[in-house]
């Protein structure tokens, strides 16, 4: 346990990129994204030029576990060692998860009203967890804010997040199975045809929106800690 | 062994509490008949077996609802738990005796459930049993933790079941799975995933719950 702490505390911090550089190179990369998205991949033989939004749906999706995940890995590292900029970080964290999180469920809605005629499907398993996360996290939510500002506020969010990161798993295996019991598997969609253009505008958009959410990530923690750092001032 | 002597002693506590004052299972019993004659009535006249099997996990789900809501109001309104933190046995003993507790009061009022579902709508099989008792266990541990967190808020009996719901839903497939689908044992294996990795997480985390 020793050993592994020592090794743990050696590992450095990354150095921090600076707001500005990172906004900047959020920019170029969305708008790449978007270029690359809208004029350069070929359109899709069955689903035509709606199927564009696969490259939104799913690396949004990526980007909102990426950001459950960030928000738990923080949580643990509250309640492990202790960082007092863990509990907020964490926060800020599953807070820019639930915002890509929503935008998942209205891009897979619009998505399913043009391929399938519905604007929900129980059958798709991404928009069905989503729905589940988006549930518990608006719960996490509830909870912070009806605990006082203090370590139990910090602990008991913690905790759920961490929470959080074993239901994603967990559910998402619910939800297989419950598919097969509801009605059995009728869309599987991507089949081999995943090569060249749309295998790399597909790159594209998920770095152009992971780093996206991290200078949003970025800029709310900072707004966060001014605004903290501000009241404590005014009380001083 | 200590640990197991302060667990043993801890679930004594809440069990004897409930035999003296018997403000809980009388009333999850009520509760679990009183929502059994609402689905009679809310099921069109000729559904089918399959959902009343659907609305039976529904009863459990709410009747462990009701329990786990009063799981710490003890604790709370005596300010017992102050005591608890402060006596020199591990926390995680804390939670475990309080599932335990509220287990028991759980599987009471479905050894009741249970009959009296066979007797309004049809029969259980040995399947169903099987996903209620691994569903007890998950539905325990997860709502006793939950409990000891809501309890702590400003919010209280209103935040339980916002927190709980959602983390029920593997619960609910589970368990619905492993009452009507023709072979239960991957319904059933889930149940059993859910079970471990949760009572893990739970134990190993609920010192921050009770800790400041």
């Amino acid at each position: 346990m020793i050993a592994a702490r020592a090794q743990f505390a050696s590992v450095r911090r990354l150095p921090r990129i600076s707001l500005p550089a990172l906004a900047a190179s959020s920019l170029v990369l969305v708008t790449l994204a978007l270029a690359l998205i809208f004029f350069v991949v070929p359109n899709d033989a069955n689903q035509g030029f709606s199927q564009r939004i696969f490259y939104f749906h799913v690396s949004i999706a990526i980007t909102a576990y990426a950001c459950f995940a960030g928000g738990a890995w923080k949580a643990l590292r509250h309640l492990w060692k202790h960082d007092p900029r863990a509990d907020l970080e964490s926060y800020v964290a599953v807070h820019q998860g639930v915002i890509f999180g929503v935008l998942v469920l209205v891009t897979g809605s619009i998505w399913a009203k043009i391929s399938w005629g519905h604007w929900w499907l129980w059958s798709e398993d991404q928009l069905v967890l989503f729905l589940v996360l988006f549930l518990f996290y608006a719960a996490y939510f509830m909870l912070r804010f009806s605990v006082d500002p203090g370590p139990q506020q910090a602990n008991f969010s913690a905790v759920y997040a961490l929470f959080g990161v074993v239901l994603i798993p967990v559910s998402f295996a619910a939800i297989r199975l419950a598919k097969g019991l509801i009605h059995p598997v009728v869309f599987t969609r991507h089949g081999p045809n995943f090569g060249g253009w749309i295998l790399a505008t597909y790159c594209v958009a998920q770095v152009a929106m992971l780093v996206f959410a991290y200078t949003l990530y970025r800029v709310e923690l900072t707004g966060k800690r001014i605004d903290a750092r501000l009241r404590e001032l005014r009380l001083a | 062994m200590n640990y197991l002597a302060d667990v043993r002693t801890l679930a004594r506590k809440d069990l004897l509490l409930e035999l003296r004052a018997r403000d809980t299972l009388p009333a999850m019993l009520l509760f679990v008949v009183a929502v059994f004659v609402v689905f009679h009535f809310t099921l069109p006249a000729h559904s089918s077996d399959l959902a009343a099997s659907g609305l039976l996990w529904v009863a459990i789900l709410f009747t462990a609802l009701l329990g786990l809501g009063r799981a710490f109001v003890p604790e709370r309104e005596q300010r017992t738990l102050d005591g608890l933190v402060l006596a020199p046995c591990d926390r995680s003993a804390i939670w475990l005796a309080k599932s335990l507790a509220t287990l028991t009061f759980l599987v009471a009022a479905e050894v009741v459930a249970l009959p009296v579902f066979a007797l309004f709508f049809h029969g259980v099989d040995g399947s169903t049993v099987a996903g209620i008792a691994l569903a007890d266990l998950g539905i325990c541990a997860v709502g006793t933790f939950l409990g000891a967190m809501a309890v702590a808020t400003r919010a209280r009996d209103l935040l339980l079941p916002l927190l709980f719901l959602p983390l029920a839903i593997p619960i609910v497939v589970g368990g619905v799975g492993a009452s009507t689908a023709s072979s239960p044992g991957r319904y059933l294996g889930l149940l059993a995933l859910y079970d471990a990795l949760f009572t893990l997480l739970c134990w190993a985390s609920f010192e921050y719950v009770v800790a400041e």
